[in-house]
């Protein structure tokens, strides 16, 4: 057994508001072994963003301690790099110098700069496009860029918050493969948030659902499908019995959000 | 029966996308320009009253020959000119401290929100007692009529950056400078240039109306003067040279924005 790349210990998390306490994350434990696709798939409001920002170092958790390569996280670091739900690309910034974003801040040479920048463009498909700007860029580009500026600049892990929520489904089908095709290339440790039962199946080694108000973690589920995958693979048997299985999680779930 | 069925579809909306040939803008105002002229020529409306356009051409051509414009002309730019750097500089920098800081913000922000409906040529007498009879009140006071938009919007600009894009430079590991360099401050270049550009009428109002009350020289005493002196010509040449002037400023404005904000 290796150690593993990511360990959640406990964490939770309560917010306070005028009508009292809210807890959005009971005290949550999981693993992310090295180079592995984690999704976590819950009902909107369940407190799954948390987990991210906890991780990401954005919010503190109320308790529990996180750990990336054993060391304990206590503020955002470039070791860590985030995807978006909205598209967080920087419009003054040329898509070439959004990618470049991190890279500048830590002061890596030009030249450099210029051949990471180029390797990403050419994995997300969009070379000749370095001069663009985002606002020339529809909303799966606007995506594809933000994944290349997150692993720019080399993080040990990529957390995803639903960065595919806000595309058609026809572009999110799209952007699935492409990411896909992206992890088996970068060989990256990859947590990935989605209310998508598809989405989690399709992307993930293993599935952490969880439960609504206050957010737990219900059920963990192995994917048994092969490596690399493609759009065929959604329309296998096994992938139709857990689409089944998930999507069963998710309705209780969903319905007592719905009927508190 | 196919003809009875045939229906005609008719685009409701063509008229929002109607193409306008690239002389109609020029058209406007030479229709302008020649009715102005036939009816000064006619003698409908005296010249006294109403010079046509040929006639204050003229003039101004000979005003600018013999350096009459040159000197109330030169006098009218170092005014706006210096009043309107300073009022920007100090308007950019005080809304990027009311922006950052929280405390700066609550103490002075109330401040400036009053002073800032004050129509700022009521000031000029005051400023006159303190600051004398020279240059310096009509260039304070064109600064302090330019600093209000200015702060105001830079502030705002500043406030309203998207929080998200605060938190991705975090998330990369983006000191606090680093933040404020390389995300607020370009997020906010659109509001601040908002506030230039609705500065630069402000400051040529101002100047005219220091300029009236309180000046020897300038393109405002000289419409004044002109205008006590009924030569009614000459003054229209100084309200030529204004609107010459207000133009060139959004134009140059214009240019500078596309020039930082390339990405709208």
């Amino acid at each position: 057994m290796t150690t593993p790349k990511l360990v959640i210990d406990n964490v939770g998390k309560v917010f306070s508001t005028k009508s009292g306490k809210v807890t959005a994350l009971d005290q949550t434990s999981f693993t992310v072994q090295e180079g592995e696709f984690v999704t976590i798939l819950g009902p909107s409001g369940c407190g799954k963003s948390t987990i991210l920002r906890v991780v990401a170092g954005l919010e503190e958790p109320t308790t529990g301690h996180v750990y990336l390569d054993g060391k304990e996280i206590h503020g955002p670091g470039p070791d860590r790099g985030m995807v978006f739900q909205s598209y967080t690309l920087y419009p003054w910034l040329t898509v070439k110098q959004n990618i470049t974003f991190g890279l500048d801040l830590k002061g890596v040479p030009k030249k450099q700069q210029d051949e990471i920048a180029q390797h990403y463009l050419e994995l997300i498909g969009l070379s000749g496009f370095d001069k663009h700007y985002p606002i020339q860029l529809s909303g799966g580009m606007k995506q594809r860029v933000a994944i290349a500026r997150a692993l720019a600049n080399e993080p040990e892990i990529l957390l995803m918050d639903e960065p595919f929520g806000a595309l058609d489904a026809q572009t999110r089908a799209i952007m699935q493969e492409i990411l896909l095709k992206v992890w088996e290339e970068s060989k990256k440790t990859i947590l990935f948030i989605t209310h998508d039962v598809e989405e989690s199946i399709f992307l993930g080694d293993s599935i952490y659902v969880m439960t609504a108000r206050p957010g737990r973690l219900k059920k963990n589920i192995k994917v048994p499908l092969p490596r690399p995958r493609d759009y065929q693979n959604k329309s296998s048997e096994e992938f139709l019995a857990l689409k089944l299985e998930l999507l069963e999680l998710i309705r209780e779930e969903s319905l007592k959000a719905v009927k508190p | 029966m196919p003809d009875k069925q045939r229906q005609v579809i008719t685009n409701r909306v063509a008229f929002l996308e109607t193409k306008i040939p690239s002389y109609a803008a020029v058209l406007g105002i030479t229709v302008l320009l020649v009715l102005w002229e036939i009816v000064c020529r006619l003698g409908i409306v005296p010249p006294l009253f109403l010079p046509a356009p040929t006639a204050i051409l003229t003039a101004g051509w000979d005003m600018l020959v013999s350096g009459e414009l040159y000197e109330d002309l030169a006098a009218s730019l170092v005014r706006i000119g210096g009043g309107y750097a300073v009022g920007a500089s100090l308007g950019i920098i005080f809304g990027l401290i009311l922006g950052f800081s929280r405390w700066t913000d609550a103490i002075l922000t109330p401040i400036v929100y009053s002073i800032y409906p004050i129509p700022k040529i009521a000031l000029l007498p005051l400023i006159i007692l303190w600051l004398g009879i020279g240059e310096t009140p009509k260039l304070a006071i064109i600064a302090l009529g330019v600093f209000f938009p200015v702060v105001i919007n830079t502030f705002s600009g500043v406030k309203n950056v998207d929080p998200m894009l605060i938190k991705a430079a975090v998330t990369f590991g983006s000191n606090h400078f680093n933040v404020i360099r390389k995300v607020i401050l370009p997020a906010s270049l659109p509001m601040i240039f908002a506030g230039l550009k609705l500065a630069a009428g402000t400051s040529l109002l101002l100047l005219v109306s220091a300029e009236m009350i309180a000046a020897q020289q300038g393109i405002g005493s000289m419409v004044l003067h002109y205008g006590n002196l009924m030569i009614t010509t000459k003054l229209m040449v100084g309200v030529l040279v204004l609107s010459l002037l207000g133009l060139t400023f959004n134009r140059v404005l214009q240019w500078l924005e596309r020039k930082l904000v390339p990405w709208k």
